[in-house]
Parts: structure tokens; C-alpha cells; sequence
């Protein structure tokens, strides 16, 4: 995948003397001593990161933690103090004045937490303003920001003012400013965070919508994991000026970094983010070969799951692709009526689960089933089995880590 | 106590060596100032007073409806009926100049101030003498450059009346919305298109209000003026001092009035945003700036 975005040792230091902090970081003091000793604050400390084309990033982080000055150093709103910022290759870090307007114009464009529209402009003007700036005759930057105004639902009050408009739509004019310059790369700053929850929720669809359309590189600061783990391809998160881990929100929620990445879960419902696959136990249930196990009948799958004091079993294929289930009882029935054949003897109502099925349809599924449920990839191999016992087991645990 | 301190010497040196080496720019400033104010008299005294008048009360009722159109109306007829128009005019002819200048040097100089830190810290403590050293201070050496007459009169109004529109525009600017500054970096701005497209338009009320402050200073200030020979209201002011006429003390004091309030809520109409007027129009439910 393309790299539209590459971070190399970043640092931001807020003070007189950033050499001085920087010094002091090199020699291993952290930000609380420099904060102590000298006054300084260390916004971000060797922050390194890598952007692909077209995926949305999201960085995640409590207040303080240095997320809106790490976004804010991507297009040099704040002056880095060490390290660079590469955008399609070039440095934004050493860029002189002119270059930089001249990226931002073309290639970037930014969605605020306040909203941050003009309140002398309608959201027609507000949406061209981006174009405007750049020179665009006004008959051609207003036909564009009406198209873009469209596209998020705003058509009918281009001539209205921002306060006219409730946040939501505010936030939607904030958005169509964005896209009406037709930026490859969108920084958003927290910018869902002032909306009311079912707001949110119809802006990040929104954005998931307007993505599937056009994609665009996409690096979004938030606080709220939930929203991190709906729209974000990939999840960093930072705490006192330092990116503690980054990686996909399942590959987050399953191994945690540290305490502090742990404690970003509290209170979210974890459940939401596992799937079957998540749960599945490889050693629960045994597992036969279709080839192989039943060479001599049904005998020797008979006493292993006795052995094992088991009722089922899983057969899989050479590909170890999921053939069916069988039980004690099955094959029983099976060679009292005379027949080896193993198809005779697998259970018929028991479909296996997707892997991808989501914890909640899981437990509806379950419920219902008093025996092993086999789990299986898209493409059928066997990953494990989910039974009442584990889904349990698992959701205890759940609970036990975050309490 | 023997003052070992002779600062007022010091000054007084100061403007003298102002006054001979300053190769004729103060005078062709004073012919300019002087041409300026001049040619605002003319132009008010050659509408009809009734015409001018109307004038008024028409901008005051579509800027802030009928019941002041009937307040200003009834003001200017208090003004004609005591036979102050003529002086009237002539003051709002200093107020209108001394005002023009003050704005012209005083809203760049806030600009300034507000985007450079080194400006502000060297402005600050000049403002603070402008305002706070007597007003009467200022038309001794006035007087002394200038000689007596209106163009003294004006610059010392200047000197007294634009520290609130500096302070007032400098402060609106920097208090313009952060995110909005960065929405226009962001974008691709050059500073100067932040600087017009965002810092100025955001800062707006705040220096319409710098300016309204600024012509409130200037009137009260070419009253005081009159001493060097400003004319207008400001003489049967003072007339009225030296004569203890209290008739004439009253009802040239009632015209100053009168202008002052007129001048004031139409200026500050221009500072508040469409709406809000609308809503203080129907009844005062609009929310209080």
C-alpha cells in the first residue's frame, strides 16, 4: 500500500529554548522533570508514524495527551521542532512559506472541533472559502461548493449564516468546506466530539459514505473509542506527548500496550469490538480427519471422545476445511444401522459460524444450542469451537480486566 | 523641594526643536488638516438644515426604528429653535475630521499592535499617556505648532480621542476565534488574506464599537478645543463661562447633548449585528452584547 504520510522522530517543545528541552530528553529526563526544571512542555516526543493512501487514522488520546498538536504539526499549524513530516514524499517540516500555502491549497484541508466557520459568510461562501483563497472565479467555486453542500445534505441553506444552522449541520458545512477543495488528505480535529451522540453517529456514517465514494487519506483526532473503533482503519494512541501503540482497533483491544491503553476500555462495552473468532477455543472439541480417522469405522472416533469425556466431535478435510459435526450418539445410530459411511453419521442442523459473526449474534445463536458451535474463516477452515462455557468464560474475563 | 528634574524644560526644548528643524512638514500637515476641516464645514452648512436634519432622522429610523427617528427629530428641533444649528455644524465638521484622522492612523496602528508583540508593548504605555494626560495639556504645544485656529483644535482631538479605537480594534482582533484563524491557514491563506478574510471581518463589532468610543471623545474634545480657536458649540461654551451667562451655558450645553446622543446610538447601530437590532426594535428581547 501507498504511503501518503510518514512522521520520523517528530518533537514539539513549547518554550524559549525547544534545543535546551530537546537536550534534556536525549539525556533521558521526561516531561515532568523538563516541565519542573525549565518551564517547558513537551507537546510530542519522537513520534513516528506511517500513513497509507486512503485508509482513516485515527489518533486517540485524553486531553493533554498531545493528539491535536501531532495533527496540527501534519500541515504546520505549530512548528515542529525536530523531525519531519513527509507528504508524498516531501518534507512539510522544511517547506518554505510558499510551498506550504501551495500544498495546503491543493492537497489538504482541515474539520475543526468548534466548527470554526466564518460567521460573516453564508455556508455557501463558508464552503467555496477554501477555493476562494486560491483564486477560483466565483461562479466556478460557488457551482462546486454547491455540489459538495449536496453531497452532505446542506443544498437547501447555502444562503443562510452559520448561526442559523444547528451544530450538526454546522459541522456538515465544516465538512463540505473540506471536500469543496478536493483535498487527498483531511485532518479532523475532534471533530464529531461537540455533537450530541445521535448526531455523531449520522456525521461519522456520513463520513464512512462519503470515504466509500472518494477515498481520501484521513487522519482523525478523538477521544472516544467507540468512534475510533467505528471509522478508524487504524487506531494510534498517545499519552503525554508519546504514541503508545498503534494498530487496527481489533489488534488494540485484544492486546493492550499498557495500563493506559487498558483504561481507555473502561466503561466501553468491549463486547461490541470481539467476534466469534476472538472466542473460539481450538482445543475444545476434538477434532477428526475425514481421511484418515474413520479409515477403520467409526471405533476409534468412538472411544477417543469417551476418552476425552466429549459428546461431539468436528471432521475436517485435508484443507482443514470444516466437513461436519458427529457425535457419540450419531455414529452409534449410524453403525447400528449398518453404515461406515461417515457422511451417514454427521449432523445435519448444525451450521458453523462465521468467524466474522459479532459477539452479540453469537450469544443469539448460542442460546439456543446446547452443544459446541464450529467456527470457520470465510473460506471454511476450521478455527475453533464456541460453547456456552467459553462465550461465558470469555465475557467474565472481559469484565475482570477492566473492573 | 527644589525639583532636580526639569522635564517640563525638557519638553518645551522638544518642541522647539521640533518647531525648527522640522523643514515644513508640520505646516503642510496643519494646511491639510486645516483644508480637510474646512471643506467639511462647507459641505454641511450648504445642505439646508431642515434637509440634513431629515437626513438624520431618516438613517435613525432605518438603523433603529421609529422611536428614535421622534427623539432625534424632536432633538434637532431643539437645536434650530435655540439657534445653535450653525455652531452645531461647525463642531460636527471637527468631530467628522478629527474623527477621519483618528480611524485612518488608529486602525492600523491596532492591527499592528495586535499582530506584533513588540508593537504592543511600545503602544501601550503611549496610549495610556494619550488618554490620561489632561486634554488642556495637549493645545498648549498644539497652539504653539499650529498657531490658533481649528487646525490645532483638530490634532489635539486626535491625540485625546484615538486610543479607544486602537485599543478597541487590537483587542477585537486578537480575540477573534483561534480555530477560525486556523481554518484560514489551513486553507492556504497568505497573512494577509487571514488578515482580511478572517481577523478583520471577526473583529468588526469590536472596532465599530472602537469607533463610536472614538467620536464620543472627539465631541467632548473640540469642546475643550475651543480655547485654541476651534469654534462651534465649544465658543458659547466658553462664552458662557467667562460670562456666567447661565442661559446660554445651558442651552449650548443642551446642543452638545443632543449631538452626542444622536451621534452615539447611530454609530453604535453600525457595531451590532442585523438581528440583535431587530430584536432590541420589537421590544428589547434581543440578547445583550
Amino acid at each position: 500500500m501507498q504511503e501518503k504520510i510518514v512522521v520520523k522522530d517528530l518533537y514539539k517543545i513549547f518554550g524559549p529554548k525547544p534545543d535546551q528541552a530537546m537536550q534534556m530528553l536525549r539525556s533521558g529526563k521526561d516531561k515532568d522533570q523538563i516541565v519542573r526544571e525549565t518551564g517547558m512542555v513537551v507537546g510530542v516526543q519522537k513520534a513516528n508514524l506511517h500513513i497509507n493512501a486512503g485508509e482513516i487514522f485515527v489518533i486517540m488520546g485524553l486531553s493533554g495527551s498531545g493528539k491535536s498538536t501531532l495533527i496540527r504539526l501534519l500541515n504546520r499549524l505549530i512548528e515542529p521542532s525536530s523531525g519531519q513530516v513527509l507528504v508524498d514524499g516531501q518534507d512539510v517540516a522544511s517547506m518554505d512559506p510558499r510551498e506550504l500555502i501551495k500544498l495546503r491549497r491543493r492537497d489538504m484541508a482541515m474539520v475543526f472541533q468548534s466548527f470554526a466557520l466564518l460567521p460573516h459568510l453564508t455556508v455557501l461562501a463558508n464552503a467555496a472559502f477554501g477555493l476562494e483563497v486560491s483564486g477560483v472565479p466565483r461562479k466556478e467555486r460557488e457551482a462546486r461548493a454547491m455540489k459538495v453542500l449536496e453531497q452532505v445534505g446542506l443544498g437547501a441553506y447555502a444562503n443562510r449564516y452559520p448561526r442559523e444552522l444547528s451544530g450538526g449541520m454546522q459541522q456538515r458545512a465544516g465538512l463540505a468546506r473540506a471536500l469543496a477543495v478536493d483535498p487527498s488528505l483531511m485532518l479532523m480535529d475532534e471533530a464529531f466530539s461537540a455533537l450530541d451522540p445521535l448526531k455523531r453517529t449520522e456525521m461519522q456514517d456520513l463520513l464512512l459514505d462519503l470515504q466509500r465514494e472518494q477515498q481520501r487519506t484521513i487522519i482523525f483526532v478523538s477521544h472516544d473509542l467507540d468512534e475510533a473503533c467505528r471509522i478508524g482503519n487504524r487506531i494510534a494512541i498517545m499519552e503525554g506527548g508519546r504514541i503508545v501503540q498503534i494498530g487496527t482497533p481489533d489488534e488494540i483491544i485484544r492486546n493492550p500496550a499498557d495500563e493506559y491503553v487498558r483504561a481507555f476500555f473502561n466503561g466501553v462495552d468491549v463486547n461490541k469490538y470481539l467476534s466469534a473468532k476472538d472466542i473460539a477455543d481450538a482445543d475444545a472439541v476434538p477434532v477428526f480427519k475425514a481421511h484418515g480417522d474413520f479409515a477403520n469405522g467409526f471405533h476409534d472416533a468412538i472411544e477417543r471422545l469417551r476418552a476425552v469425556r466429549r459428546n461431539y466431535g468436528f471432521v475436517v478435510d485435508g484443507e482443514r476445511k470444516l466437513v461436519g459435526t458427529v457425535s457419540i450418539d450419531s455414529m452409534i445410530r449410524s453403525l447400528e444401522s449398518g453404515s461406515t459411511e461417515l457422511a451417514h453419521a454427521l449432523l445435519t442442523d448444525l451450521p458453523p459460524v462465521n468467524g466474522n459473526l459479532n459477539l452479540r449474534e453469537l450469544i443469539c445463536r448460542i442460546v439456543k444450542m446446547p452443544y459446541p458451535l464450529p467456527v470457520i474463516e470465510p473460506q471454511g477452515q476450521y478455527i475453533g469451537a464456541v460453547t456456552q462455557t467459553i462465550l461465558l468464560k470469555k465475557m467474565a474475563k472481559e469484565e475482570l480486566s477492566h473492573a | 523641594m527644589r525639583d532636580f528634574l526639569p522635564i517640563g524644560e525638557w519638553a518645551e526644548k522638544t518642541i522647539n526643536f521640533i518647531l525648527e528643524n522640522d523643514h515644513g512638514v508640520l505646516e503642510n500637515l496643519g494646511d491639510v488638516v486645516g483644508e480637510m476641516t474646512a471643506l467639511t464645514e462647507q459641505l454641511l452648512q450648504l445642505v439646508p438644515d431642515w434637509l440634513l436634519a431629515g437626513i438624520f432622522v431618516a438613517v435613525g429610523f432605518w438603523r433603529l426604528g421609529w422611536k428614535f427617528a421622534l427623539i432625534s427629530a424632536a432633538a434637532f428641533v431643539v437645536i434650530i429653535g435655540t439657534g445653535f444649528w450653525p455652531a452645531t455644524m461647525v463642531t460636527l465638521a471637527l468631530i467628522i475630521a478629527a474623527t477621519l484622522i483618528s480611524l485612518l492612523v488608529g486602525i492600523p496602528l491596532g492591527i499592528a499592535a495586535a499582530l506584533n508583540r513588540r508593537i504592543n508593548y511600545f503602544l501601550r504605555p503611549v496610549l495610556d499617556f494619550m488618554q490620561t494626560m489632561p486634554a488642556f495639556v495637549y493645545l498648549i504645544p498644539a497652539a504653539m505648532v499650529f498657531g490658533l485656529g481649528r487646525v490645532p483644535a483638530v490634532l489635539a482631538t486626535v491625540i485625546f480621542a484615538m486610543p479607544p479605537v486602537v485599543r478597541l480594534t487590537a483587542l477585537g482582533i486578537r480575540q477573534v476565534n483561534k480555530e477560525q484563524v486556523e481554518a484560514g491557514i489551513t486553507f492556504g491563506c497568505t497573512p494577509l488574506q487571514v488578515l482580511l478574510k478572517i481577523q478583520i471581518p471577526g473583529a468588526l463589532p469590536s472596532i465599530m464599537a472602537g469607533i463610536n468610543q472614538t467620536i464620543m471623545m472627539a465631541l467632548s474634545m473640540v469642546i475643550i478645543a475651543s480655547m485654541v480657536g476651534g469654534g462651534g458649540l465649544g465658543n458659547n461654551v466658553l462664552a458662557s463661562i467667562q460670562r456666567l451667562d447661565i442661559g446660554l451655558g445651558f442651552e449650548s450645553g443642551l446642543a452638545v447633548v443632543l449631538l452626542a446622543i444622536i451621534l452615539d446610538r447611530l454609530t453604535e447601530s453600525f457595531g451590532v449585528r442585523k438581528e440583535e437590532r431587530i430584536a432590541r426594535r420589537q421590544g428589547g428581547q434581543g440578547q445583550e452584547s
